[in-house]
C-alpha cells in the first residue's frame, strides 16, 4: 500500500492535490470559530450556493479561468449578506434562503440550458461534491489557490486580535473605538474567499462542513481561543491529508472522504469532551 | 467642569425618540446612577453616550481631558459569550484593543496592563481559566477587568448586578464604589435604587427626567 502511495506521489498532479488540499483546509479552518459564534455559519452555506451559481455561468461561459467570475460574484453576495443581516426587513436568515435556493436553481438550470460537455449531470455532481476535481486543477488553478490561501492566513494572523475582539463582544468593540463595520466586511470578504478556494476541493455542498467541524471539534474540547485555533487548523490539514490519501487509494471521491474524516474527528473530540466533563 | 454632559438629548430608534429632554452633567470622579424601569430606554441613552448610536437630536459633550471611545463599557452577557472559547486572560487582554492604535499585535505592556487588572479584580489566579466555566459573579469580574483596559478615566457599567445572588451582588457594589474612590468617574445603569442610594453621587432618574445630588465627589484624591 505504501509503495502504491509512492507511485501516486511521483505524478505532478497528485503532489499539488495534496499541497493545495492542506493549504485550503488550513484557510477553511482558521474563520470557523468566528463563523459558529457569530451565528454566521448559515452565511457561509447561503454563499456556498451562491458560489455555485457563479461557477455555473463561468462554465458555460466557457472560461479557461473560471475563478475570474466566481471569486467577485461570491465576495460580492457576502457583503450584501453581511449588510441585509444588518437592517433586516426581510429578515437575515429568509433572505440567505431565498439568496441560496434560488442561485442553485438558477445555476442547475443554466448548466442544463447550454450544456458545455456531454454529460451535464456529471459536471453538476462534481461542481456540488468536487469529486474528483481537486486532482484536475491545473497549474494555474494550483498557483491561485495557493497564493490566495496564504492571503487568507495572512490576514487572519495580522488581525487576529481584532477578529477575536469583534467575534467576542462586538458592542464592547465598538464602544472602544474598534471599526466593527469595517472587521464584519473584512470577516465576511475573507469568508467569501474561502469558500470560493474550497470549492475545489469538496464542491460547494461541503464546503460548511470543511469550514465549522475542525471549529466544533476544537470548541468541545479545548478552552481558550488560540488554542482551539491552533487546534482546528492543525486537525483540519490532518483531515484533509488523509482524507486526499484514503480517497486516491481507495477510490472514494475527495471531498466527501475529507468530510467523512472530519466528522469522524468530531465525533471523538465531543466524546472527550463529555467524558472530561 | 463636567466630563460629559448632556443637552436636550433625545435618543431612540429609527428616528422615533425613546427618551427627549434629557439634560445632565457628569464630573470628574462622580458616580453617577441612571435609573428607571426596564424598557424605559436606559440601555438606548447608553448607547448613544457610547457612540454607538447616534442622537436623535441635542448632544453629549465630552470635556475634561474625557474623549468618545475612552469610556471603558460592562455590557450585560449576550448568549454569544455564554459558550465562547476563551481564556480570562484573552478576554482581559481584548480591552486594550484602542491601544493597539494601528498596530497588529498586543506589547508586553498591555500583557502587564492586563495582569494587573486582574489583579485589581482578584481574579489573578483564574488567569488561564475559561470563562464559559466561571460563575456569575467570577464573569463579571473578568469584564470588569477588561473594561478597566480601556480607560483610565471612565466607566460605564450597565446593570452590573443583573442575575447576582445578593452575597456576589454587595461584592460588586463593593468593587465599583473602590474604583470610584480610587479616581474613576462612573457611570451606572440601575433599576436597583435601594441599593445605589447608598453609593451614588448623583442619581439620574429617566422617568422624571430629574437629577438628585445625594453627595459631594470625595476630595483630595
Amino acid at each position: 500500500m505504501f509503495e502504491e502511495l509512492l507511485m501516486y506521489l511521483s505524478f505532478p498532479f497528485v503532489r499539488y492535490a495534496l499541497i493545495v488540499g492542506v493549504l485550503i483546509a488550513l484557510c477553511s479552518s482558521l474563520l470557523g470559530v468566528t463563523l459558529v459564534l457569530k451565528r454566521y455559519s448559515y452565511i457561509g452555506d447561503g454563499l456556498s450556493h451562491v458560489a455555485f451559481g457563479a461557477l455555473a455561468i463561468a462554465t458555460v461561459l466557457n472560461l479557461i479561468n473560471k475563478m475570474l467570475v466566481v471569486l467577485p460574484l461570491t465576495v460580492a453576495f457576502a457583503i450584501l449578506l453581511l449588510r441585509k443581516g444588518q437592517n433586516a426587513k426581510i429578515k437575515g436568515d429568509a433572505a440567505i434562503a431565498m439568496l441560496s435556493v434560488g442561485a442553485l436553481a438558477f445555476g442547475y438550470m443554466i448548466m442544463n440550458l447550454f450544456p458545455s460537455s456531454s454529460n451535464v449531470a456529471g459536471d453538476v455532481c462534481s461542481t456540488l461534491f468536487g469529486s474528483t476535481s481537486i486532482l484536475t486543477l491545473t497549474q494555474l488553478d494550483v498557483w491561485i489557490s495557493g497564493i490566495l490561501s496564504i492571503v487568507v492566513i495572512a490576514i487572519f494572523i495580522l488581525f487576529y486580535n481584532r477578529i477575536f475582539a469583534v467575534t467576542f463582544d462586538e458592542d464592547f468593540a465598538n464602544a472602544v473605538g474598534t471599526k466593527v463595520n469595517l472587521y464584519n466586511l473584512l470577516i465576511a470578504t475573507v469568508i467569501a474567499v474561502i469558500i470560493v478556494l474550497a470549492m475545489n476541493l469538496v464542491g460547494s455542498l461541503l464546503i460548511s462542513a470543511l469550514v465549522i467541524f475542525p471549529a466544533l471539534s476544537a470548541m468541545s474540547i479545548l478552552k481558550s481561543f488560540r488554542s482551539v485555533t491552533v487546534f482546528s487548523a492543525i486537525s483540519s490539514m490532518v483531515c484533509a491529508l488523509a482524507g486526499i490519501i484514503i480517497s486516491i487509494l481507495a477510490g472514494t471521491p475527495v471531498g466527501s472522504t475529507i468530510v467523512t474524516v472530519d466528522v469522524a474527528l468530531f465525533a471523538v473530540c465531543y466524546l472527550i469532551g463529555r467524558v472530561r466533563g | 467642569m463636567a466630563a460629559l454632559q448632556a443637552k436636550n438629548l433625545a435618543v431612540g430608534y429609527d428616528n422615533k425618540p425613546v427618551l427627549k429632554g434629557i439634560n445632565f452633567k457628569i464630573d470628574a470622579g462622580d458616580y453617577f446612577c441612571i435609573v428607571g424601569e426596564n424598557g424605559s430606554g436606559k440601555t438606548t441613552l447608553m448607547k448613544t453616550i457610547l457612540g454607538l448610536k447616534t442622537p436623535i437630536s441635542g448632544e453629549i459633550i465630552f470635556d475634561d481631558g474625557l474623549e468618545k471611545n475612552q469610556i471603558g463599557y460592562l455590557p450585560q452577557q449576550s448568549i454569544v459569550q455564554r459558550d465562547f472559547p476563551a481564556s480570562v486572560f484573552e478576554i482581559v487582554l481584548s480591552g486594550c484593543q484602542n491601544s493597539l492604535a494601528s498596530g497588529f499585535f498586543y506589547k508586553k505592556e498591555h500583557k502587564e496592563m492586563a495582569l494587573a487588572n486582574l489583579k485589581k479584580m482578584g481574579i489573578a489566579k483564574l488567569k488561564d481559566k475559561c470563562y464559559r466555566e466561571l460563575s456569575g459573579g467570577q464573569q463579571q469580574r473578568v469584564l470588569l477587568a477588561r473594561a478597566l483596559c480601556a480607560t483610565k478615566k471612565a466607566l460605564l457599567l450597565d446593570e452590573p448586578v443583573a442575575g447576582l445572588d445578593p452575597n456576589v451582588t454587595s461584592e460588586m457594589y463593593d468593587l465599583i464604589k473602590q474604583l470610584n474612590d480610587d479616581g474613576l468617574t462612573v457611570i451606572m445603569i440601575s433599576h436597583d435604587i435601594e441599593n445605589v442610594k447608598n453609593f451614588a453621587t448623583k442619581i439620574f432618574d429617566v422617568n422624571s427626567m430629574e437629577v438628585t445630588e445625594l453627595r459631594e465627589v470625595k476630595e483630595g484624591r
